[in-house]
Parts: C-alpha cells; sequence; structure tokens
C-alpha cells in the first residue's frame, strides 16, 4: 500500500514539474471559461428580454441549473475526451522512452502496484482540475441560487469519465514507448465510445440499446440531470476495471519480451 | 550469494545466453566481463527480477529470482547501463522516491538518502533538478539509486562511464568499501579497473561463459587484455556458436525449405536478423 502511494505521489508530483500539468489546466479552464461565460452571458440576455417584455411566467422558468450548468457540464465531457489523453499519454511511455521502466520492473513493487499507484496519481491530479474547475458553479452559487444536488451529481458523472479515461489511457500508455501514440490511441479509444450511439437509431433495437449503452456521454447525462442510476455508475465503474486490468495485463507482458 | 545454473534466455530463436553458470560469494566483487552483444545485460537483467529466465536457474541471496522475485529485487540494488533517472526531479526527491519503492520506511528515509548522496558525493546538487547536472553528476545519482535501500548485492552496469579521473578513483573506493559485507557484480570494459577492484572474474561471449576464474590466477601469466582478447576471439567457441545458430536455424527451417539447409554456416550467421542484438532489448 506504501508502494502505491509513494507512486502516485511522484506521479502527481511529476505533473507539476513539468510544463504538462500547468499548460492542460491552464488549457482546460481558458476553454470552460469561455464557455461558461458563453452560456452565463446568453442566460442573462434571456433574463433581461422577458423581465422587459412583462413575462413572469417565462421568468419563472429561467433556471440556472437547466441554462447554465447542465449544458456546461455536457460539453465538459466532451473537453475531457480531448484533454484527458494528454494526462494519461506520460503515465508509462515516458518511463519506457527514459528506460526507467528497469528501476520499476526491478524494485520490489509487483505490477498491480505500479496499476493503481499510476492510476491513482493521475487522479489526483484529475482532483486538482475539477477542484479548480469549481470555481464556476461556486460564482453561480454566490450570485445565484442553482440546485446544489444537481451540480454535484454533474461532477460526479465528470468524475467517472474522467476515471474512465485515466484507465484507458494508463492501458494505451502501457502499450508504447511513444507518448504520441498511446495519446492517439487514447484519444480514438475515448472519441469511438462518445460516437459509439450515433447509428442507434438507424440499426434499430435491439442493437441500437446495445450501442447506446455503450456510449460514454450517454451515462453522464443521466448524472447530470440529477439522476443516479445504478446502470450509469456500473458502466463507468467497469470502464474503470477493465482498463485497470489490461494495464496490468500489459505491464506483466512487458517482463516476457 | 549468487548462484546461477545453466541460465538461458532466448529472444525469438535466438538464444541471448546458453548455459551460463558461475556463482559469487559475501563480500565478494565479481567482475562481468565480455564483448558487446555477449549476453551481460541479459544475465544481469534476469538476476535482478527484470525478466525470467528461458530456463535454468538463478539465486541470490538464497531466493529464486523467478519463484520469489520479489524478495530478490527487495535486495538487489541495480544500476542499468541507461541511468534510470527521472530528469525533472532533484536528486533528493528522485531517491526519496527510490527508497520508498525499495520498502524503505519513512522515517528512516531522510537518513538513508542522506548516506547515498554523501557516500555518492552528490550532497552538493542535491536540490537541483537531475536534468540541469553534468554527465558525471548523473551517473553518480544513478549509482546512489542502486545503492540507497542498502541491498545486499549490487548489479553495477559500467558504473564509472561519463566519469572524470577524479571521480573515477571515488566511485571506484566506493564499490571496494560497498563490497565488505555484500555481493558487487561490476560489469565494465574498462580491464585495469577489474585488476584493481574484483576478486574474481567471469568472461562471457556469444552468451557462453569462456573464463571463470580469480583474478589472480587469470592473470598470472598474461595480463587481462590478452585473456579478454584470447578468451573472446577464440575460433573453438565462434566454431560452437555458428554451428548451433545453423542447428537452430535448420530446426526451424526444416520443413519451410529442406535445400536451404546446404548452405554454409556463415551465411546463417549473417542471415539471423537479431543476432547483433545480444543484450540490447
Amino acid at each position: 500500500m506504501s508502494n502505491i502511494w509513494a507512486l502516485a505521489y511522484k506521479e502527481l508530483r511529476a505533473y507539476f514539474l513539468s510544463p504538462i500539468g500547468y499548460v492542460v489546466l491552464a488549457g482546460f479552464l481558458l476553454i470552460t471559461g469561455f464557455m461558461f461565460w458563453n452560456m452565463l452571458a446568453q442566460f442573462s440576455r434571456f433574463v433581461a428580454i422577458y423581465s422587459s417584455m412583462q413575462r413572469p411566467d417565462m421568468m419563472q422558468q429561467m433556471n440556472l441549473n437547466d441554462m447554465v450548468i447542465t449544458p456546461l457540464l455536457g460539453n465538459v465531457t466532451v473537453v475531457f475526451i480531448l484533454i484527458m489523453p494528454l494526462v494519461t499519454m506520460r503515465l508509462f511511455a515516458e518511463e519506457r522512452a527514459r528506460g526507467t521502466d528497469e528501476l520499476l520492473l526491478t524494485s520490489p513493487i509487483s505490477t498491480l502496484e505500479i496499476t493503481f499507484g499510476k492510476f491513482l496519481g493521475a487522479a489526483c491530479f484529475l482532483f486538482v482540475l475539477l477542484g479548480l474547475f469549481f470555481i464556476y458553479p461556486l460564482v453561480l452559487i454566490y450570485f445565484g441560487d442553482p440546485e446544489l444536488p444537481r451540480i454535484f451529481t454533474g461532477y460526479l458523472g465528470l468524475l467517472l469519465i474522467g476515471l474512465s479515461a485515466i484507465a484507458l489511457g494508463l492501458f494505451t500508455s502501457t502499450l508504447t514507448d511513444s507518448q504520441i501514440v498511446a495519446g492517439v490511441l487514447a484519444g480514438g479509444l475515448l472519441l469511438m465510445l462518445l460516437l459509439i450511439s450515433w447509428p442507434a437509431d438507424a440499426v434499430g433495437e435491439p442493437f441500437g440499446a446495445v450501442l447506446r449503452y455503450l456510449s460514454i456521454t450517454e451515462h453522464s447525462s443521466d448524472l447530470n440531470r440529477g439522476l443516479v442510476k445504478a446502470e450509469d455508475i456500473i458502466y463507468y465503474l467497469s470502464l474503470i476495471a477493465i482498463g485497470l486490468f489490461l494495464s496490468q495485463r500489459s505491464l506483466e507482458s512487458l517482463r516476457w519480451r | 550469494m549468487i548462484e546461477v545454473e545453466q541460465l538461458t534466455k532466448f529472444y525469438g530463436r535466438h538464444a541471448a545466453i546458453r548455459n551460463v553458470s558461475f556463482t559469487a560469494a559475501r563480500g565478494e566483487i565479481l567482475g562481468f566481463l565480455g564483448p558487446n552483444g555477449s549476453g551481460k545485460t541479459t544475465t544481469m537483467r534476469i538476476l535482478t527480477g527484470y525478466m525470467p529466465a528461458t530456463s535454468g536457474t538463478a539465486r541470490v541471496a538464497g531466493f529464486d529470482v523467478f519463484e520469489e522475485s520479489k524478495e530478490v529485487r527487495k535486495r538487489v540494488g541495480y544500476l542499468p547501463e541507461n541511468p534510470p533517472l527521472y530528469p525533472e526531479f532533484t536528486p533528493r526527491a528522485y531517491l526519496d522516491f527510490v527508497a520508498a519503492i525499495n520498502g524503505v520506511a519513512r522515517a528512516d528515509r531522510r537518513a538513508a538518502v542522506d548516506r547515498a548522496l554523501e557516500a555518492t558525493a552528490i550532497s552538493d546538487v542535491a536540490s537541483l533538478p537531475i536534468s540541469t547536472l553534468s554527465r558525471g553528476y548523473k551517473q553518480r545519482v544513478a549509482i546512489a539509486q542502486a545503492i540507497v535501500h542498502e541491498p545486499e548485492v549490487i548489479v553495477l552496469d559500467e558504473p564509472t562511464i561519463g566519469l572524470d579521473p577524479k571521480q573515477v578513483i571515488s566511485v571506484r573506493k566506493l564499490i571496494k568499501s560497498l563490497a565488505s559485507d555484500r555481493t558487487v557484480i561490476l560489469s565494465t570494459h574498462i580491464l585495469p579497473e577489474v585488476t584493481q577492484l574484483c576478486d574474481r572474474v567471469v568472461i562471457i561471449s556469444r552468451g557462453q561463459i569462456v573464463a571463470d576464474d580469480t583474478t589472480d590466477s587469470l592473470t598470472a601469466t598474461e595480463d587481462l587484455e590478452q585473456v579478454f582478447l584470447r578468451v573472446t576471439t577464440s575460433d573453438v567457441t565462434e566454431d560452437e556458436a555458428a554451428a548451433d545458430e545453423h542447428v537452430e536455424a535448420a530446426a526451424d527451417e526444416a520443413d519451410r525449405d529442406v535445400a536451404e539447409d546446404n548452405e554454409s554456416t556463415d551465411d546463417d550467421d549473417e542471415a539471423s536478423p537479431t543476432n547483433d542484438n545480444g543484450g540490447g532489448k
């Protein structure tokens, strides 16, 4: 267990000792900040229009959750799919390129501990990222009156998507000593999981339901609307488990090459 | 401390090492010599638990490197030929991490790191990023990494590479002092270093042990350079190796193309694509 923490701590430090951590955080906050500002501006414009039209009924329907937070979190899931590969691509590909995998694999630390340590390190980075991203809801809470539980379930969805992306990205990072290849593979995999439900209506049932179930964003939209369903949680937990399992197998296979 | 018996490792159908056997006792510095690509790195990687052998056994500190790999890895410090450094870390943070994953308790870690920094004379750069250090410092950080957890067995692959003469002398002193109650396997191409430091010498060529004796008796009638050249270029060994390769290749290709069996052994030797990669991968 202490091995896992030692490795996780090393990974988290590595993000902030090289530019990658700052670049990812700054880029993410810039893009999401732009989205947030855009949605908020839209919201204010509608409020101004309806109040000038003296329409209290329409004003009743104006809701920060529906008009700002839910669409923002929905868009951020897509941003996640773009940036999480940048976070995970270095996890093992960098060790292999530097020859430090030889250090890890000759230390008394098991491949399972390496897998969990790496996963936890990247997960801590994700916590930092989500923590900073919480500025936007804080602004709304300060100036408005959004429903808190829905914000939290939306965040839970983001967290689960992020952890799934880390587990899958960790796996692709064990496959190669090139960070670029690892990143492209992770991005491709995540994009495929995003697109997979698109032909759902065209192929008809029951395959459509299967494709919809496999889609990574389908499951977060429920959470984003405030619905916590077991099937959604189970979907993300299975993605994480599959990613971690494949990573450990892949690491173990390095010894046999 | 180290007992290696009939160790063989195949990469595909190319044998990197074949029936390698030797032993090393506690307190001994064993010189492990051989031309590039002769199987030194492969042997060391098996001894340090990096990868398993195809056949044969190796015991380090009484533990089997395959069956009890973790126990072996706890007791071995390893300096690979490419220093395994994290350039963005400082030597102190790096050594702290290496000590942690090698099971040094949090309370003892600072003392262990200080000891390793001092032993390798890098205390003055302990707080600078490794990427900014000179080659000699980087090499010594890598040596510090191999000894920070005070292992019983230390495997060093070319430890003095990239060091200036003064640093070479201090690293040799360090190795000598380490060996008092441990076992050190020292792989190097600098033969005077071996005569100075090593109690015993094992020479490997084309994956097979061609000499295994005390330094004194090996160098009794000729110097180590002559011994090295004689045993690594001897015709007998080359023929044996070529014949072995031929048999192997023939066995593999027998059902595909019988005619190719009649090719000369020399051609076979050259045709094997992995032939030169000995310990590379």
